[in-house]
């Protein structure tokens, strides 16, 4: 493991600390959970690393400013449980968040061991993971003190992480909490998109099961906008406010022709029917989907992983990336695209769909690509892509997945009176408290800032949830 | 929630089952679905609610056994529940006073026309129903629709009861004659459907069609319901589902509908095989 020769008159450099995996060529067949989590003595290891910095950089980079060095400290004495409530204070979802976060762009990017280039970064979210799944073995399974019921009662409108956060901070300060969810499970795109590889549902699913135990009610099946309006909730049922923390989830298609042939799916459905429908499991599960021999996934980003991946798993033959600039460009984290690699996941890089060729029956047999260039740098700071003129091929494929991106779902937006949207559809609410255009009414995650993190939704539900509390004076 | 208060077999293959729901009938507008799932592991499937009673807090479904979940649904028996339901779904049919409205409903389709030829009636247009089936035997809720339309029509594609022919061919008798029309509603098999905007669009009548899409949620979230309808990719589940027949594209429905043909075969094989519950109103078994 160590690499690094030590010199006997210096303390030897531990090295950052390896998170043990499934081999890919057996977890490239099944849908456990790809990285194991430290042990006891790893994660001491690389507790040791932390230099326990007067001033922590990498809380900076924390989007909810987790205590990292306090914790951390706990970790190297032993505290696993006290650990875990330091992280709790800050991140109610920390299972979670040491799982999916990309931390490499975060606190870790900000640490200072890994700040000259030389060492690599104290593994903060390695760490969070482990600190959090012990506290959930062994804790005492406690539930934080409640308060006096307020009387006040809010209602939520989607239980993905920024709901959930809220729901638990509301709950804690004795506020009554409804979360209305439009699907069977709760979790958002913690149950529905991400996979059963990298996050396990029974990690989401036990943490609603703690909301629940605390009072949180749940209702699931209720799509907002269709049962009932967000104005419903406010005159009718008399919330006396409304959270709307309903995510990005309208896919966003190529507009090529042939996007509506057989075999072509958005990331969206994809993913839902392999993991919310259990389509691995078909036919024990009733739902169905495409088994891919030759599968193509559009997009460069962590869905396009989570595609391709599931995928494989589900028996593809080939999976290629197709993307239209270079693997420096790619938006998904490095983590991933490593992890794909190792699987066996292709990557096509400089190429763009034109079109997607069908047989007579309706099924997509192929693809017409465009190779592409780089040009100068637009407005993101990225290479632009550009066509080669002329520079167009052709590719077999039975399953297409798009994976480019997603819009903000209208149903919520179009059916609540005097709610402020911007011109991509996403609810206008302040990026500090969570409120919106309308009285009573916040918002925040995906529905306010289009396709974020997990992170940046639970810390949004956070800040609503402290400006709801400011605004009742609790 | 979710309790089965009354089933019956009402055609064959054909079930209906009132079902405690009280919030989703309260909401419910005439033309709009829910999504069910009848157990743990079971597929989400759209169907249209034929009837409420705000009154009772029920809703009525109607449907034919096509594959694994209908079949299903059939073994279910009055007192249990349905794993999840979720509704309504969809947007509501556009009611108002036309004039004179043609309902034209083709085998199972006459049980989501129901609630619209209501809502149609009620609103004080002059309704004219077509109902046809194949054969006698496989006509429904004829009653129903009767109670609700000024004249109604019954076609048989043999003979066997009212006039022997298609819907199409009753309607364009109609037209023919010189029926004043301002609006046609159809729901059956694509195929019919297609059949009736082939008449209307000679005649040039506006006309409404229901679409009946593989959906998965039904939010506007995963995009399996995509139809094409003037050329634009639309979603049935949000945008739908009744749309502009005479700028919907068949053909397209037709084969997306046909995607999962294989898997389904294997669930229905594989639900053959598997015991199931109370066969009640299941004589002739899958
Ligand atoms: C495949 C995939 C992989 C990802 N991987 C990562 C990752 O590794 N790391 C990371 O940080 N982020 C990742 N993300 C992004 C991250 O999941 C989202 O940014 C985050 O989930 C947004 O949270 P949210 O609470 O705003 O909304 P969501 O998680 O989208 O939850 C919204 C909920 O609201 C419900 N809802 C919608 N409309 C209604 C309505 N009308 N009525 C009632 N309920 C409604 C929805 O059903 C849903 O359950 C990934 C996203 C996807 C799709
Ligand atoms: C808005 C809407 C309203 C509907 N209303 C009714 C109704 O009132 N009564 C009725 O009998 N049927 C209705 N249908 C059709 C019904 O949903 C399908 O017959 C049912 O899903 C078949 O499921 P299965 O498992 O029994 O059969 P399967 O063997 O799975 O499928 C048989 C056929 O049904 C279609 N189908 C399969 N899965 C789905 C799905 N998830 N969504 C939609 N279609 C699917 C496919 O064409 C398939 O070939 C409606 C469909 C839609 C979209
Ligand atoms: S910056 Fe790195 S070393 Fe410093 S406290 Fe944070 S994790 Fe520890
Ligand atoms: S069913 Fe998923 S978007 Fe329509």
């Amino acid at each position: 493991m160590s690499d690094q020769e030590a010199k006997p008159a210096k303390k030897p450099k531990v090295p950052r600390q390896k998170m043990p995996e499934q081999n890919p060529i057996e977890r490239a067949h099944n849908f456990y959970e790809v990285a194991l989590g430290y042990d006891n003595d790893l994660a001491l290891l690389e507790a040791s690393r932390c230099l326990q910095c007067k001033k922590p950089s990498c809380m900076k980079g924390c989007p909810v400013e987790v205590d990292i060095p306090d914790f951390v400290a706990m970790v190297k004495a032993g505290d696993l449980i006290g650990a875990s409530w330091k992280i709790k204070e800050k991140n109610s979802l920390p299972r979670i968040a040491g799982r999916v976060c990309p931390q490499e762009s975060q606190c870790e990017s900000k640490c200072v061991v890994g700040a000259k280039g030389k060492n690599e970064p104290c593994a903060i979210g390695r760490l969070e993971r482990y600190v959090a799944d012990y506290a959930a073995i062994h804790g005492d399974g406690k539930l934080p003190e409640l308060p006096k019921p307020t009387g006040l009662k809010v209602g939520i409108v989607g239980s993905g992480p920024a709901g959930l956060t809220m729901a638990g901070a509301l709950i804690k300060k004795g506020v009554a909490v409804t979360v209305f969810e439009a699907l069977h499970e709760l979790g958002g795109v913690l149950v529905y998109g991400i996979p059963e590889f990298r996050l396990p549902k029974a990690i989401v699913r036990a943490e609603v099961e703690e909301l629940r135990r605390m009072g949180v009610e749940f209702k699931t099946n209720w799509v907002i906008g269709r049962i009932e309006t967000v104005d419903d909730l406010l005159e009718k049922r008399k919330f006396d406010g409304v959270f709307i923390g309903s995510g990005a989830g309208a896919p966003l298609f190529l507009r090529i022709p042939g996007e509506n042939l057989n075999g072509v799916y958005s990331a969206n459905e994809f993913l839902t029917r392999a993991n919310l429908m259990k389509a691995y499991m078909f036919p024990e599960a009733d739902t169905p989907v495409a088994k891919g021999r030759r599968v193509v996934v559009f997009g460069g980003g962590n869905v396009a992983m989570d595609a391709a991946r599931t995928s494989l798993r589900l028996g593809a033959q080939e999976v290629t990336i197709v993307y239209r600039r270079t693997m420096a460009e790619l938006p998904a984290r490095a983590e991933e695209v490593h992890h794909a690699e190792e699987e066996g996941v292709k990557f096509e890089l400089l190429s763009a769909p034109l079109e997607i060729i069908g047989n007579e029956t309706g099924w997509a047999v192929g693809l017409k690509l465009q190779k592409m260039q780089l040009g100068e740098p637009d407005a993101s700071g990225r290479r632009r892509p550009e066509a080669i003129p002329g520079a167009i091929y052709e590719k077999e494929c039975d399953t297409v997945i798009v994976a480019i991106g997603n819009a903000a779902n209208p149903l919520v937006p179009t059916t609540t009176k005097n709610l402020e949207t911007n011109k991509w559809g996403n609810i206008v609410a302040d990026p500090e408290t969570g409120k919106t255009t309308k009285d009573r009414v916040w918002a925040g995650g995906d529905i306010v800032t289009g396709a974020a993190t997990v992170i940046l939704a639970m810390g949004a539900g956070r800040k609503a949830a402290l400006s709801m509390i400011d605004t009742f004076k609790l | 929630m979710f309790e089965i208060l009354e089933k019956e077999r009402i055609g064959p293959g054909v079930n209906r089952a009132v079902i405690s729901a009280p919030a989703i009938a309260e909401a419910h507008r005439p033309g709009q679905f829910i999504i069910l799932r009848t157990t743990e592991n079971g597929e989400r499937i759209p169907l249209t609610v034929a009837d409420k009673d705000v009154e009772k807090g029920t809703i009525t479904l109607v449907w034919q056994e096509v594959g694994a979940t209908t079949y299903y649904m059939s073994t279910m028996c009055v007192g249990e529940k349905f794993q999840d339901i979720c509704g309504p779904l969809g947007t509501p049919t556009h009611i108002e006073k036309f004039g004179t409205v043609i309902g034209v409903g083709g085998g199972i389709g006459v049980a989501p026309l129901y609630p619209i030829t209501k809502g149609m009636h009620a609103a004080g247009n002059h309704v004219i129903s077509i109902i046809g089936a194949r054969t006698e035997g496989l006509l429904i809720m004829t009653e129903d629709i009767r109670k609700v339309s000024d004249e109604l029509i019954i076609s048989t594609d043999d003979g066997s009861f009212g006039v022997h022919g298609f819907v199409t061919q009753v309607l364009q008798g109609l037209i023919d004659k010189g029926q004043q029309i301002d609006l046609v509603v159809a729901i059956g098999p694509v195929p019919m459907m297609k059949a009736v905007v082939n008449v209307t669009k000679k005649a040039n009548l506006p006309t409404v069609v229901s679409l009946n899409p593989i959906m998965v949620d039904g939010t506007g979230m995963c995009g399996a319901c995509r139809v094409e309808v003037g050329g634009k990719t639309m979603f049935g589940c949000v945008d739908g589902p009744e749309f502009d027949g005479l700028q919907v594209d068949f053909d397209l429905l037709m084969k997306r509908l046909a995607m999962y043909k294989g898997p389904e075969l294997i669930a229905l094989n594989n639900f053959r095989e598997t015991p199931r519950g109370c066969q009640c109103t299941f004589p002739g078994g899958a």
